[in-house]
């Protein structure tokens, strides 16, 4: 009674074999009887009948539910998906940006929050982040130490600081960061070096004790190429020999994501870079990362910071002064802290819902797509149906026709992902630093865009089942395609009304943050950066004390003043809008006699700057007097204020000139000048006061040279380069031009357009693919009322707004209510882009030309196919 | 209409073909074409076996379980495959054949009936 399960299927050319062997018999009894051998054949193959049909008839109780079937199924829904090129295309476009949306996402999510940095039982690693109200992990050394010996609660803490250095090999000068590690630093990661060996806690030996420098894998492969004989040279860091001990392994880059470190050395070896030792200094918390380490087996988070907390308590009872109070939590060491860590994954989770949003227009998209194909082949459904096929046949069918959509379309999305993340991992967004962000695509990232692209597949394919299901066959084929329901049609027309408004939200976004982006690059911030170069040299790096630096920097200025085509030459310890950070210090009224910070009068920003600078800056002096090199230390203190100081501690610039305030420390100060105001860290900063000090009186190690010429930048870079090996061969020097300093205020900016317009090109695609469906079904649906419109007379306008009026309308009301939301959203985007808003006419003139260009382009074809339409044919056809 | 007599037909056929087939095989294996002029010879040409249904029937029988199947070399050499009655087509053929007897005594009652 049961079919035998398990005997191996009869193959058909075994009963093609039989067939051949029946007939070869049946010839040779005919032949028996007489017949010669052709005509005897020729009987055989007449008492059989057709072989073709016995082996049809094997084929289907052999095949029943076989591969063959499925491949029959590919083939034919490839044949029917080549047949409809637009729609193929449509569909396989649409679905590749919703994937490679999510894909990009995912990918970067992937690497910055979900996968563990590569060191060692990365789960039980925490960093200290010392208060609540600042997100840095800032520390003092004292406190540091404090923490290592007095904590219970962690296996150890080591700590580090960044720093920059010049390296110097003979006649090349190149600048380096250097992480500044404590003893601990490799085993509390539990890092084991690759060549040589790491540092110990054992290795410190007091201050500037034990020259030793660690290099990363990256930096012994590029600079040394994986020459294992590096162990035990030395290398020169600010002019100090150092002897190379060993080498990271190669997926260690350190401890914070975006961060690559290059050599690591002690920490106690720092004052030999900051010129400064500031070890026993409590009050000053320099270290760039506090501390971090591995928490003891059994103890909890909540224990430890309260065993942290109960160690700050005593602190501030021990050093008052110095101290402010410790509110500990632990945190993740890869984004350092909340302070990366916060911003990047609120950033990250607002793209991931965003890139969620497009992959959901994008399968409502897709379903009104395969919906409007459905209505359109309700006639071919119907015929197969009629002729005998399953219901389930021709849902296997449909399935395999989405299913093809979605893997090519997936396919494709997934490989312009791949591009895009390793496109992302090579970028240096600030040239000087060494920041990447590592988020080249692992198999997580593989496994999600396909998983997204077939669950999408389904569903979009589920989307006209019911329509199929209901058929029926008769109906059809004599009355021609019925009318779809309304309550979906209502569904998908809001979905797409929802679809354009976002679109056009984020084409206004884009287009204001361009613009602003553009207003930028011509504003005035009190500084004139066009024809500016910026010279940044560090004479700490080559190797100057530091009272052989201002001889040194008058002779740097004197021989660039020199050069011909230098209008004017300056220098300043940092530059405003520069990459660097920005100093400020709070000032005090002459009368002032509680110095407390609480008690300020302002807190100003500090330049310390040189004769000369202003010119070379091109902030124009209102008031007063330059600076001269006569105020040197020996002369009374004096300085250049903004208007903003002016007014703030004075009431106006005329007020200001000649008065006298005081710094934290006492030192009385007199007003020389005013200058005009400007933006000195962000461009969209509210206005700061700030002040400029003589570099004579103010000596600083870092100093960058402002250079005023109108030269061809590239000649003059290298004529700039050649000036200052003449005079130190081994002084590091970066040359560029204040524009491209100013990639760093203007990254928020530029970042924001691009991933606006990103987001908004994303939007334009599926919002044409939303309209093109929806006006491709309202046209395939009412082909016959058009028809019989044309057949009454009537013009082809009017024919237009019967097909696509309601779609026109739908264009109309998206846009607007995403015009409206641009201009209400521009509070969030002018925090990012200076000056941004939407209330201006070209903006809005170009969201209006955007969409209609969209709707043009998406409405071209339906409507086309809507003019076409021949009444006498179409009466043929139904 | 059409589609359902012709379905039904088809039906009658294969029934009273797989008992041929069954019966001829109690004396021994047979190939096929030797199974089709058995059935021909033995109805005194009277049934009439179309070649091309007879392959697909044996099939049928076979993976039912009732006869099995080995290729072999017929009595002029030739190779051929042989079939063979098992124990469930001995069975079978008991069944069919009671069924059968039952149903042509029936049918030649009621037809003798209406002669009368």
């Amino acid at each position: 009674m049961f079919p035998n399960w398990f005997r191996r299927k009869r193959s058909s050319a075994d009963f093609e074999a039989e067939i051949e062997a029946h007939l070869q018999l049946e010839a040779d009894a005919l032949a028996e009887q007489g017949i010669a051998g052709e005509q005897a054949r020729t009987a055989a193959h007449r008492a059989f009948g057709n072989p073709a049909r016995a082996k049809e008839r094997f084929w289907e109780s052999t095949h029943w539910v076989g591969l063959d079937s499925f491949w029959r199924d590919v083939r034919y829904a490839t044949r029917c998906l080549r047949k409809t090129p637009g729609f193929t295309l449509t569909a396989i476009i649409t679905l590749a940006v919703a994937i490679a949306a999510n894909a990009v996402v995912f990918g970067a999510l992937n690497a910055v929050i979900l996968r563990p940095l590569d060191v060692p039982q990365p789960q039980s690693l925490y960093a200290l982040q010392p208060r609540l109200n600042d997100t840095s992990l800032h520390m003092s050394y004292p406190d540091y130490l404090d923490f290592l010996r007095r904590n219970r609660s962690f296996q150890g803490l080591a700590a580090f600081n960044l720093t920059e250095a010049g390296v110097n090999s003979g006649t090349q000068a190149a600048e380096v960061w250097l992480t500044e590690v404590t003893g601990n630093y490799f085993d509390v990661l539990g890092i084991h070096p690759l060549l040589g060996r790491l540092l110990h806690a054992s290795d410190e030996h007091g201050v500037n004790g034990v020259p030793g420098v660690v290099l990363s894998y990256a930096y012994w492969h590029s600079r040394f190429r994986n020459d294992p004989g590096v162990i035990g040279r030395t290398l020169l860091l600010d002019r100090h020999p150092f002897t190379i001990i060993g080498v990271t392994p190669r997926g260690f880059r350190g401890t914070i994501m975006f961060f690559r470190s290059q050599l690591f050395v002690p920490l106690l070896d720092a004052p030999q870079f900051e010129g400064v030792n500031q070890f026993q200094a409590r009050a000053k918390p320099w270290l760039f990362f506090g501390a971090m380490g591995h928490l003891k087996p059994g103890v909890s988070r909540a224990a430890a910071v309260a065993d942290l907390n109960a160690i700050g308590a005593e602190l501030n009872k021990s050093y008052p002064r110095e101290e402010s109070p410790y509110s500990f939590s632990l945190k993740r060491p890869s984004l350092y802290g909340d302070f990366l860590g916060r911003p990047v994954r609120a950033f990250l989770g607002a793209l991931m819902l965003l890139a969620a949003l497009i992959l959901l227009a994008a399968c409502a998209n897709l379903g009104s797509l395969f919906a409007a194909r459905a209505s359109d082949r309700a006639r071919e459904v119907a015929m197969r149906l009629a002729l005998g096929a399953g219901r389930l046949r021709v849902m296997r069918q449909l399935f395999t026709e989405a299913l093809l959509v979605a893997l090519a379309g997936g396919g494709i999305g997934l490989g312009c992902s791949v591009m895009l993340l390793q496109l992302l991992s090579r970028w240096r967004p600030l040239p000087q630093f060494p920041i990447n962000l590592p988020v080249s695509p692992d198999a997580h990232v593989y496994e999600m865009a396909l998983g997204l692209a077939i669950l999408s597949g389904i569903l979009f394919a589920a989307a006209p089942i019911r329509k199929v299901l209901r058929t029926e066959p008769y109906a059809v084929v004599k009355a021609g395609v019925g009318e779809t329901r309304r309550a979906a049609s209502k569904i998908r027309q809001t979905l797409l009304a929802l679809q354009i408004a976002i679109c056009a939200l984020l084409i206004t976004a884009s287009l204001v943050a361009v613009r602003g982006l553009a207003r930028t690059v011509h504003g005035h911030f009190g500084i004139a950066p066009q024809n500016a170069m910026l010279v940044t040299t560090d004479l700490t790096m080559a190797g100057y004390p530091p009272a052989a630096m201002p001889a040194m920097q008058k002779r740097m200025l004197a021989a660039v003043h020199a050069m011909p085509g230098v209008q004017a030459v300056g220098l300043t310890d940092w530059v405003p809008l520069g990459n660097e950070g920005w100093k400020d210090e709070p000032v005090f009224r002459d009368s002032a006699a509680d110095r407390r910070t609480s008690q300020e009068a302002a807190d100003a920003t500090v330049l310390k700057i040189s004769p000369g600078y202003l010119r070379a800056a091109g902030t124009a002096l209102l008031a007063g007097r330059d600076l001269a090199w006569s105020d040197d230390a020996g002369a009374a203190r004096v300085a250049l204020v903004n208007q903003k100081f002016a007014r703030q501690l004075f009431g106006s610039t005329a007020a200001a000139m000649g008065q006298h305030y005081r710094l934290q420390d006492g030192t009385r100060i007199e007003v020389a000048g005013v200058v005009e105001n400007g933006k000195y860290n962000s461009l969209t900063e509210t206005q700061e006061p700030a002040m400029f000090l003589p570099l004579l009186q103010w000596p600083s190690t870092s100093s960058v040279m402002v250079v005023r010429s109108a030269r061809n930048p590239q000649a003059l870079v290298r004529a700039l380069k050649q000036r200052l090996r003449q005079l130190d061969p081994g002084l590091p020097s970066l040359v560029q031009t204040w524009n491209q300093a100013m990639s760093g205020p203007l990254f928020a900016s530029r970042i924001a357009a691009s991933a606006l317009g990103l987001l908004g090109f994303m939007g334009a695609i599926l919002s044409l693919t939303g309209i093109f469906g929806l006006a491709a079904s309202a046209v395939g649906k009412r082909r016959r009322e058009l028809g019989i419109r044309m057949a009454l007379g009537a013009l082809p306008r009017q024919l237009l707004r019967a097909a696509l009026g309601p779609v026109l309308r739908l264009l109309a009301i998206g846009s607007t209510a995403g015009l409206v939301l641009g201009i209400l959203a521009a509070r969030v985007l002018g925090a990012v882009v200076y000056k941004a808003t939407p209330r201006d006419p070209l903006v809005m003139a170009g969201v209006v030309a955007a969409m209609a260009l969209i709707g043009s382009v998406a409405m071209w074809v339906p409507a086309r196919r809507a003019l076409e339409i021949r009444p006498a044919a179409l009466l043929r056809e139904d | 209409m059409l589609t359902r007599t012709e379905k039904e037909r088809l039906e009658l056929m294969q029934g009273s073909l797989d008992l041929l087939i069954l019966r001829t095989l109690i004396f021994g294996p047979h190939h096929g074409q030797a199974i089709a002029h058995a059935i021909q010879d033995s109805s005194g040409k009277e049934l009439l076996v179309e070649h091309g249904a007879l392959y697909p029937a044996l099939q049928r029988l076979e993976e039912r379980g009732w006869i099995a199947a080995e290729w072999g070399t017929s009595s002029n050499n030739r190779r051929a495959r042989f079939y063979e009655l098992t124990r469930g087509g001995r069975a079978q053929l008991v069944r069919a054949t009671e069924k059968w007897k039952r149903f042509s005594a029936a049918m030649a009652r009621v037809l003798d009936a209406k002669e009368g």
